[in-house]
C-alpha cells in the first residue's frame, strides 16, 4: 500500500466513479422498469383475451315463441296437481309452436333439425312457467325460449355464413330459418340470467355457474371458519407462548416447509383421512374446506407471525410494566395491532384456496353435478374445477363460458384482494 | 411553567459548583481496583435490598453482585457509562428481565421483605407494586384516557366508571398533564408531544397506585423544557414513592437524586449521597466519569 504514490486527489478519484454510479443506477432503473412494462403487457394481454372471449357467455341467444298452453296437453284431468304439470310434455306444445312459425318445413329430417333450433332446455322453462302461474293454462302467451347452442353461435358470429356449407354446423336452410326469424324479430340475444342462476349441464346453452359459485362459497366459508382461529392461535401461541427449544424450532422449520408443499399432496392426504378414514361424503365443501383448510393453514400462520413479530415491544413492555398477565398484554395490545396483517394473510390465504383446483380433483369435486349444492355435505364442485371441466368440454359454446368463468373468478379474487388492503388501510396504525 | 423556569438555571449552577469541586477533591485512589463497592450501601429506611445480584445474558455476564439498598421516599439515580448494567439492574426490580430470551437473575432482591426471585412470586402484583417508566414514551395507541384506565381496569381497581374517571383525573394531575389534555381525552395518546408522551406514561404508571417507580433514562428523547416538567415531577413524586432512575446526564442526577449508584462493566463501583459522590468521589473511576474523562 505504501507504494502506491496517486497524484490523484480524493475528489478527483470520486469524481471518476461518479459516471459509472449514475449509469449503474440507470441501468437498474431501466431493469427495473422494463420488468414492469412486461408484466403490465401480459396482465393486460390475458384480460383483453379472457375478456374478448368471455364477454358473448353473459348474452344469451333467445327465440320468441307463441306458446298455447293447452290444458289437453298440460293438466287433461284439471287437477292443477303441480306433480301433474310438472310431467307434462312441453316438448311437443314447443314442436306446435314452431310449425306455425315455419308451417313450409316438411320431412322427417328438416323437422328434427326445426325442433333441434329450441334447447332441449326450454321445456323446463315452459315448465316453471306454468309452476308460477297456472292461470297461463288454456291461454297462449310468447315466451323468450333459450336457442341451443349452434343457433347461439351463429348469431355471436362464432360459425362464419362465408364458410362452406359441408364444413359448417348449421347447413343453409337452418341459417335461412334465422333469417326468417331475425326479419320478424323472433330471435335476439338478450342478458344471460341463465348463466348466474343454473348449474352445470351438458348443454352449453343451459350451462351456469351457480353450483360451481355455491360449491366455492361454501368450501371457502368451511375453509375460513376453521384456519382462521386455528392459524391466529397457532402464530400467537408460537410468537407469543412457546419457548424456544428444538421442538417449536422444529415446527417452525415444519410450518414453512409446509407451506411450500404441492397442493395435490393435500388432496392425496384429504382423501386418505377425511374421506377414506373418516368417511366422509366424497366431493362435499365439507371435505374441500378441510383440505384447503391444511393448506392455507401455513400461509396464515407465517403471515400472523411476522403480524406479531411487528408490533413494537415497547408496547408489550408497557403493557407487562403495568401488570398485565402475559394473556391480556396479547389480547388488549398486541393482536388488535396485529390483526390487520393476520387479516391480510387470512384473505390472501382464502383467495389462494379459491383458486385451488388440485387438491380438490383428489376428493372428487371435480364430479358433473347438476344440482346446486344446499350446503356443505352435498355434491358440489368448484370455480376452477369448473372452468376445467367447461375447457375440456367439446361444444364450440363451451369456449365463452370457460372464460366468462375464469371472469367471475377473478372478480372474485379482485375484490377479495380489495377488502385484504382495504383492511390493511383502514386498520393500520402508525406510531 | 414559572417555577420550573426558575428552578433551571439554579440546579445547572449547583451542579457546575459540584463539578469544580469534584475536580479539586482528591478521590481514593484504587488504582483500577475492582473490587467491593465502596461508599455505604445502605439507605436509612430501606425498602429494596439488592444481595449479590448477579444477572447472565445467556454467556455473558451482565451485572456482578450488586449490593444496594433503596431507602424510602428516596429517589436513587444510576449512572455510568453505557453497557454497565444499570438498566439490567433496573429491570430486575420488577422482573421486567423475565421477557428476555436468556436472562438470569441470581442472588436476592426483596422489596418490603418479600422476595422478588422467589419461585412463588406473582409478577402481576409485582408489577402494579413496581411501575416502571420507559426510556422510550410507549403509551398504548388508545386513547389518552384508555391508556390511564388500562392498568385501574386490569386490576379491578374501579368499580364505578366515576371512579375511574376520578383515577384517571389524578393520575394525569400528579403526572402535571391534566390541564394539557383534559378537553382531549378521547384523542389518541400517541398523538402527544414527546414530552407529553412520557409524561402521559408516568400518569398511567401512577394510575395503579405504585408502591415504587422504576425510571429508565425517561428524558434521554426530551427536550429540555419537557425534561424539566419531568424533573420537577420527580421531586414532588419522591413525597409518596420511591424512586430509582438511570440517567445519562449527570445534570439530572444530580438535580433530582438524594443517593447516586455509579455502575461500570457490571460491577457497582460507588455509591453514596448524590452530593458526595459529585464532590467527592471515593473511587478513581467514579470520578474519571464524573469529570468526563471517559463515558
Amino acid at each position: 500500500m505504501n507504494n502506491r504514490t496517486d497524484s490523484l486527489s480524493t475528489m478527483e478519484k470520486v469524481r471518476k466513479g461518479i459516471a459509472k454510479r449514475r449509469s449503474a443506477e440507470r441501468r437498474f432503473r431501466f431493469y427495473g422498469l422494463t420488468g414492469i412494462v412486461l408484466g403490465l403487457v401480459f396482465v393486460l394481454i390475458l384480460f383483453i383475451s379472457i375478456i374478448g372471449k368471455g364477454y358473448g357467455a353473459f348474452q344469451q341467444t333467445q327465440i320468441a315463441l307463441d306458446i298455447e298452453f293447452l290444458e289437453s296437453v298440460i293438466d287433461p284431468n284439471q287437477t292443477r296437481d303441480s306433480k301433474v304439470i310438472s310431467r307434462a310434455d312441453y316438448n311437443s306444445l314447443i314442436r306446435k309452436s314452431l310449425t306455425k312459425v315455419f308451417p313450409e318445413v316438411k320431412g322427417r329430417r328438416q323437422i328434427r333439425d326445426l325442433n333441434r333450433m329450441i334447447s332441449s332446455g326450454a321445456m323446463f322453462q315452459l315448465r316453471d312457467r306454468v309452476l308460477e302461474d297456472p292461470s297461463v293454462i288454456g291461454r297462449s302467451e310468447r315466451v323468450w325460449l333459450l336457442a341451443s347452442d349452434d343457433y347461439d353461435m351463429l348469431m355471436k358470429g362464432h360459425i362464419e355464413r362465408s364458410v362452406p356449407e359441408s364444413e359448417r354446423r348449421l347447413k343453409d336452410h337452418q341459417v335461412a330459418w334465422v333469417d326468417k326469424l331475425l326479419e320478424q324479430g323472433l330471435i335476439k340475444k338478450r342478458f344471460n340470467t341463465f348463466f348466474f342462476t343454473a348449474g352445470d349441464s351438458r348443454a352449453p346453452e343451459m350451462a351456469g355457474i351457480r353450483g360451481a359459485l355455491m360449491g366455492s362459497m361454501y368450501t371457502l366459508f368451511v375453509t375460513l371458519v376453521l384456519s382462521f382461529p386455528i392459524g391466529a392461535a397457532t402464530a400467537v401461541y408460537l410468537e407469543e407462548f412457546a419457548p424456544t427449544n428444538k421442538w417449536t424450532d422444529l415446527i417452525e422449520v415444519n410450518i414453512n416447509n409446509l407451506a411450500a408443499v404441492p397442493s395435490i399432496v393435500f388432496g392425496l392426504l384429504g382423501l386418505a383421512m377425511f374421506i377414506n378414514f373418516f368417511g366422509l361424503p366424497r366431493s362435499a365443501p365439507l371435505v374441500g374446506g378441510l383440505v384447503l383448510t391444511l393448506m392455507t393453514l401455513p400461509t396464515i400462520i407465517i403471515a400472523g407471525r411476522a403480524a406479531l413479530k411487528s408490533v413494537p415491544p415497547s408496547i408489550r413492555e408497557a403493557a407487562l410494566g403495568m401488570g398485565a398477565s402475559k394473556l391480556q398484554t396479547v389480547f388488549h395490545h398486541v393482536l388488535p395491532l396485529a390483526l390487520p396483517g393476520m387479516l391480510t394473510g387470512t384473505i390472501i390465504g382464502m383467495a389462494q384456496a379459491l383458486g385451488e383446483t388440485a387438491p380438490l380433483l383428489m376428493i372428487g369435486m371435480v364430479a358433473f353435478i347438476v344440482d346446486i349444492p344446499k350446503g356443505i355435505f352435498d355434491s358440489a364442485t368448484v370455480l376452477p374445477v369448473q372452468i376445467y371441466l367447461w375447457a375440456d368440454s367439446p361444444e364450440r359454446a363451451f369456449v365463452e363460458r370457460t372464460s366468462a368463468a375464469i371472469m367471475v373468478l377473478l372478480a372474485f379474487l379482485i375484490s377479495m384482494n380489495a377488502v385484504a388492503v382495504f383492511l390493511r388501510k383502514r386498520f393500520e396504525r402508525r406510531w | 411553567m414559572n417555577t420550573v423556569t426558575q428552578s433551571k438555571p439554579e440546579s445547572v449552577s449547583r451542579m457546575k459548583t459540584l463539578i469544580n469541586k469534584s475536580m479539586s477533591a482528591k478521590p481514593v485512589n484504587f488504582q483500577g481496583e475492582m473490587g467491593a463497592t465502596v461508599g455505604s450501601i445502605h439507605a436509612d429506611n430501606p425498602r429494596i435490598t439488592c444481595r449479590n445480584v448477579n444477572v447472565f445474558y445467556a454467556e455473558n455476564h451482565a451485572i456482578q453482585d450488586i449490593n444496594l439498598d433503596i431507602g424510602t421516599n428516596e429517589v436513587i439515580s444510576l449512572i455510568g457509562p453505557s453497557g454497565c448494567g444499570k438498566s439490567t439492574f433496573l429491570r430486575c426490580l420488577n422482573r421486567m428481565n423475565d421477557t428476555v430470551e436468556g436472562c438470569r437473575v441470581s442472588g436476592e432482591i426483596k422489596i418490603d421483605d418479600v422476595d422478588v426471585y422467589s419461585k412463588h412470586l406473582d409478577v402481576v402484583p409485582l408489577r402494579a407494586q413496581v411501575g416502571m417508566v420507559f426510556q422510550k414514551p410507549n403509551p398504548f395507541p388508545k386513547s389518552i384516557y384508555d391508556n390511564i384506565a388500562y392498568g385501574p381496569k386490569i386490576h379491578g381497581l374501579a368499580s364505578t366508571k366515576a371512579e375511574l374517571d376520578q383515577i384517571v383525573e389524578s393520575s394525569l394531575r400528579k403526572a402535571g398533564l391534566w390541564d394539557e389534555v383534559k378537553d382531549r381525552l378521547d384523542q389518541p395518546g400517541t398523538g402527544l408531544s414527546g414530552g407529553q408522551q412520557q409524561r402521559l406514561c408516568i400518569a398511567r404508571t401512577l394510575s395503579v397506585e405504585p408502591e415504587v417507580i422504576l425510571m429508565d433514562e425517561p428524558c434521554s428523547a426530551l427536550d429540555p423544557i419537557a425534561t424539566a416538567k419531568i424533573e420537577q415531577l420527580i421531586d414532588e413524586l419522591r413525597q409518596r414513592y420511591t424512586i430509582a432512575i438511570v440517567t445519562h446526564s449527570m445534570q439530572q442526577a444530580a438535580r433530582v437524586s438524594q443517593r447516586t449508584a455509579y455502575f461500570h462493566l457490571g460491577k457497582l463501583i460507588e455509591v453514596g449521597k448524590t452530593s458526595d459522590v459529585f464532590t467527592n468521589p471515593l473511587h478513581e473511576l467514579t470520578q474519571d466519569y464524573i469529570t468526563g474523562r471517559f463515558g
